[in-house]
């Protein structure tokens, strides 16, 4: 009965979702539609472009953007870490670290630098010529926005089971307490629902710290990704770039413990051998499986995020289309229709936060439990 | 494009930092909190257990109480039985002995009686005899007093003779 309802609900949320993600790209074209014709007619001015807004907000970026007032931008500056390949351009030397706030926000080139406005390299950091010209990008590791998104929650992270785990060795036989009956359900939920019947009783505890490490790192980096202030609200699990490392942490695991029985079903399953002779049809499947599985988990991750995250933009950005329209009065007025939707699609998201965290937990879970089965 | 291309510099940093924190939870976060988790439940579990078997001794305790409760009262009714029948016994043989007791000094006493009767009619009848046989003496010494009279009786006494 239990189990019912619970499928039952991630499939709501499911259609929901992917209800609303639809909506959100018709609105976003509609709105990129919107944006151009405004400005067309407002060309005395800089209008307001939505899409731009949205894609802005939940893009990566070198500095942290706080708020803009007028022409002041107040943003936390960021490390920007570079490796150039042209040294002769940058005073001689190759590495370079510095703060984003030398760009001046992506206005200034500082020693050969430039965060670029090109069709081709937009919003990366490229180097300049001696006449200005773009000639590439150097090797760039700067802790970006997302970065160091990660790292703040990452000290949530710790803060909360680092206790968590001192409680528990305080309390050693006792009933739990405190930030230990917070986190204890989940645990649990991960173990005897997730990590349990997927990989088998067996086999599971050895899974149990990077599945557990899966589920409350995503949880946790969803959850801050919905808090609008800084050092949260940084769109972590809706980079791709974050989403493909778990994904990859996934895989490794997988491959790592893939047994004998693993890699005979992929590489010669029990097929009629004209599937695997002369052309290894079947061979060519199960192993574009093996690499299918870690990309779905990385695009649903990042797909899911993302569109939240856009939506929410999408909404709040309607009361700046609606105001650049018809004057601030009309934008005014819609502020509540968009401020209720964007309530209800944060919501939403907290509910998708945690159904994604828990699908790619569960299906890491279940791709580890293919791996180590011995059987059918 | 720039949404769903993957950054190098991005990716190269979440590893470092992912594979730092899946170290240091692994070691510090959750190897006590599973161990914690496992221990409660297997205390739980033991206790449980305990638990149960202690219910089970009880309940055998119990089924062994009451069967030494029905065997008290088993023995407990037989020994009444036993004492009610030793009594009914003992009462039935003190009443059969005074019986025979009481008959035997009546007779006895009755015995005695006769003896006595019998000797005191004898010593009654030598007393008549020897009153009788003095009253005789005397009325035959005031009779033979005279004469005539010895002559008379003697003369009865050979009549008598006679008869015979």
């Amino acid at each position: 009965m239990l189990k019912l309802s619970k499928s039952y609900v991630i499939t709501v949320a499911f259609l929901l979702f992917s209800f609303s993600a639809l909506f959100a790209q018709h609105t976003n074209e509609e709105e990129h539609a919107q944006a151009s014709e405004s400005h067309a007619a407002t060309s005395h001015q800089e209008a307001f472009s939505a899409g731009d807004f949205v894609i802005d907000h939940v893009s990566d970026s070198y500095d942290w953007h706080i708020t803009s007032w007028g022409e002041t931008h107040i943003s936390i500056p960021l490390p920007i870490i570079l490796y150039s390949k042209h040294p002769e351009l940058h005073d001689g030397k190759a590495f370079h670290v510095f703060m984003s706030s030398k760009f001046h926000h992506g206005h200034d080139a500082y020693k050969g630098f430039k965060i670029s406005q090109s069709e081709e390299f937009k919003g990366k950091i490229v180097e300049l010529d001696a006449n200005g010209h773009e000639i590439g990008k150097p090797i760039d590791v700067s802790i970006t926005k997302a970065i160091a998104g990660v790292l703040a929650s990452v000290v949530i992270l710790f803060w909360l089971l680092f206790s968590m785990a001192r409680s528990a060795k305080r309390n050693k036989g006792r009933a739990p307490r405190g930030v230990q009956n917070l986190l204890e359900p989940i645990i649990l939920f991960i173990r005897d629902e997730v990590a349990k019947p997927a990989i088998g009783e067996h086999k599971y505890e050895k899974f149990m710290p990077f599945l557990l490490t899966l589920f409350f790192f995503i949880l946790i980096n969803n959850f801050m990704g919905l808090i609008p202030i800084v050092p949260f609200g940084a769109n972590v699990t809706g980079n791709i770039s974050v989403t493909m490392v778990l994904a990859l942490f996934t895989f490794f695991v997988t491959t790592i413990n893939g047994n004998k029985h693993y890699w005979k079903e992929i590489y010669n399953p029990d097929v009629p051998w004209w599937l695997k002779f002369p052309i290894p049809l079947m061979p060519i499947v199960e192993l574009s499986g093996v690499i299918t599985k870690p990309f779905v988990l990385m695009v649903r991750l990042f797909a899911n995020m993302m569109a939240g995250h856009l939506i929410v933009m999408v909404f709040i950005s309607l009361i700046f289309v609606f105001g650049s329209l018809f004057g601030p009065a009309v934008g005014l007025g819609a502020s509540p229709v968009s401020i209720v939707f964007s309530v209800f699609i944060l919501l939403l998201d907290v509910l998708v936060s945690f159904i994604q965290a828990y699908v790619f937990t569960l299906l890491s879970a279940l791709y580890f439990g293919m791996a180590t089965s011995d059987h059918h | 494009m720039g949404l769903v291309m993957p950054n190098p510099g991005t990716i190269i940093w979440m590893i470092i930092i992912f594979a730092i924190v899946l170290f240091l939870l692994k070691k510090f976060a959750w190897k006590p909190i599973l161990n914690a988790l496992k221990e409660r439940e297997q205390s739980i579990a033991n206790a449980l257990n305990s638990a149960e078997e202690a219910k089970k001794e009880v309940a055998g305790l119990k089924a062994d109480n009451e069967k030494i409760i029905a065997e008290a009262r088993r023995e407990k009714d037989a020994i009444l039985k036993e004492a009610k029948e030793l009594k009914d016994k003992i009462v039935a043989e003190a009443k059969e002995k005074a019986a025979q007791e009481a008959q035997k000094t009546i007779d006895e006493a009755r015995q005695q009686i006769d003896a006595e009767k019998t000797a005191a009619i004898n010593t009654i009848k030598k007393q008549v005899a020897e009153l009788s046989v003095m009253i005789a003496e005397k009325v035959i010494r005031k009779e033979l007093a005279e004469k005539g009279e010895q002559e008379k009786m003697v003369d009865g006494l050979i009549d008598d003779i006679k008869l015979n």
